[in-house]
């Protein structure tokens, strides 16, 4: 098998395509604490991510409706499991973490030894798109959300087409 | 024509991506450009650049003859009555602007209406959308079919005693259809009213003649037909250009200026202000005159062979849906696919060496209409081959066995 067909297999490998088919937490959240839009407008990807969190601030619900390619669907699907029972502040350590990953930057290991093994590798087969720098910003789109999501300040429709 | 000869003229043809043969299927966004157009431009650099117009000295005016005969070679490729009617700009998308803001504020009042297709380029709906929050005149759409294509009837339908413009696409860059150009121009005519054309797509698959076509602007970019990037070509019928204001001011398009008052220079000077791409013309005119040595019937014809071979080829493929089926159409076969995101079936064709676009492609509106978000596009130049269309073929049922 050639890299590159490696490299085909490593992005669309079962674990994303399964997310992107039949994505998990695929709704509207009525009462949601906080909201965001991401849209990338070249892609034409639209999504709204919705997070509620309990009285300790630990979020206990996150979901999201939109369209968009495999890479973001599977992308956001992952992350609305990922949140659940983190705080604010863990939730945007794992965004940032996420995003070294697809730069392909060193993460950092601290970070990576804290969190469980089935986390890691979620973020690791989503972190295919690292060989297809046209596509960082698909899987990057729903992160991206939820910051502005978790920051009202600054809630306004975000992408990630142009950064 | 030997497609295989014309092959070697393109050097990039012969650059792997991903490791693989580089199968280019992108000429709609951009076309590559063969070593006579590098070469020339290079040459120029190397030997014969300075600056026009200005010049007392020999290096200067050679580049302002070079500039000038450029001008008399984009006229003859599309049949210009005069030298003078032939602008050049940074692109398609500064002609239609240009037209726009300078014949648009000069002819167009509250109650006017401008007459587009719901299948326009956004170079050709922004510009004038710009100019409506100066001055309250109404913009018309004619509807698209379910194929993709523009009926004479419904252009027909869309204009009134209040049309001052019809400006649509000679050819659509998201469906290949070519419109009813002849047609909708003879009969916008009939009524008194001018026609502009958005030639970006057609300029590099047909002849076009703007005499015989009987065009009062056609526009197009010299990236789209082998040349340059930052250089385009505004046509406009002399009346019409001597009849409208600048565009924009500065060096090179003034008659004599003063703090009270200002003359302007006669088209085209009045239309180019600044110092020009220069090499950008030169570049232009080694792309014009390398198709017009193949032939753009001979183009025409091979395109059109290409673009029947990739209906059935593709069409056939179980999960493949082609948007933009109209009767006539040129060298752009848009598609969408089950299970498939347009994105996720570029990035598959990307790790076999197929470049593809996907995406709304400037046209939102015409996406729309159809239903769609956006949808995959491959397109055709002189270069490519039947094996083009069976590596894309190959590479769709890659895509369906991930996907579906
Ligand atoms: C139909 C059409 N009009 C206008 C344009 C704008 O051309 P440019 O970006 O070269 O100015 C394009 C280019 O994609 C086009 O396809």
């Amino acid at each position: 098998m050639s890299l590159n067909e490696q490299d085909l297999l490593d992005l669309y490998q079962d674990l994303i395509l399964d997310h992107s088919r039949y994505p998990h937490n695929f709704y509207e959240m009525e009462k949601a604490q906080c909201q965001a839009v991401g849209h990338n407008p070249l892609c034409g990807d639209r999504l709204v991510l919705y997070v509620t969190a309990d009285e300790q601030g630990r979020i206990k619900e996150a979901s999201f409706q939109g369209q968009g390619c495999a890479i973001s669907m599977a992308s956001a699907s992952m992350m609305t499991d990922l949140l659940k029972g983190k705080t604010a502040q863990e939730a945007e350590k794992l965004a940032a973490h996420f995003e070294q990953l697809c730069k392909n930057f060193k993460p950092d290991p601290q970070f990576e030894a804290m969190m469980n093994p089935e986390d890691n590798a979620r973020l690791d087969a989503l972190a295919g798109v690292k060989n297809y720098p046209a596509r960082v910003k698909c899987a990057m789109l729903s992160w991206r959300t939820l910051q502005a999501a978790l920051n009202p300040a600054q809630n306004q429709t975000v992408q990630t087409e142009n950064t | 024509m030997d497609v295989l000869k014309i092959r070697k003229d393109f050097p990039i043809l012969e650059r792997k991506m991903r490791g693989q043969p580089l199968v280019y299927l992108d000429s709609a966004a951009s076309a590559q450009k063969p070593r006579p157009v590098i070469e020339a431009m290079s040459r120029f650099y190397e030997q014969g650049y300075a600056n026009i117009h200005r010049g007392v000295y020999e290096l200067s005016m050679s580049a302002t003859d070079l500039y000038d005969q450029g001008r008399v070679c984009v006229q003859r490729f599309i049949n210009a009555a005069h030298e003078d009617e032939i602008i050049f700009t940074h692109g398609a998308t500064e002609s239609l602007n240009l037209v726009a803001s300078s014949w648009g504020a000069a002819n167009l009042k509250e109650g006017d209406e401008v007459v587009l297709t719901q299948l326009e380029h956004h170079a050709n709906i922004v510009p004038w959308q710009l100019l409506q929050k100066k001055i309250p005149f109404k913009l018309r759409v004619v509807p698209i079919k379910k194929d993709g294509d523009i009926l004479l009837q419904d252009v027909l339908e869309a204009l009134s005693e209040k049309t001052k413009l019809v400006s649509v696409a000679h050819v659509s860059n998201a469906f290949g259809t070519i419109l009813p150009v002849k047609d909708i121009i003879k009969a916008a005519h009939d009524r008194g009213i001018p026609v502009m054309l958005d030639g970006a797509q057609a300029i590099a698959h047909e002849t076009v003649d703007v005499q015989a076509l009987d065009a009062d602007f056609y526009v197009f970019s010299g990236h789209k037909i082998y040349g340059p990037t930052g250089i385009g070509v505004l046509y406009g019928k002399r009346a019409w250009l001597q009849s409208m204001p600048p565009y924009q001011g500065g060096g090179d398009m003034i008659e004599n200026v003063t703090f009270e008052e200002t003359s302007f220079l006669p088209p085209p000077a009045r239309f180019e202000a600044g110092t020009p791409h220069i090499a950008g013309v030169v570049g232009l005119t080694a792309g014009l005159n390398y198709v017009t040595s193949i032939g753009m019937q001979n183009i025409a014809v091979h395109e059109d062979k290409l673009l029947a071979y990739a209906h059935e080829k593709i069409g056939t493929i179980q999960g493949v849906r082609l948007i933009g089926t109209a009767p006539r159409k040129a060298a752009i076969l848009s598609f969408v696919m089950e299970h498939a995101h347009p994105h996720d079936i570029g990035t598959v064709l990307e790790s076999r060496g197929i470049a593809i676009r996907a995406g709304h492609h400037c046209a939102q509106p015409a996406m729309e209409s159809m239903g769609l978000m956006g949808t995959a596009r491959a397109s055709f130049g002189l270069y490519n081959t039947f094996e083009d269309v069976d590596s894309l073929a190959e590479g769709l049922r890659a895509v369906r066995e991930i996907f579906a």
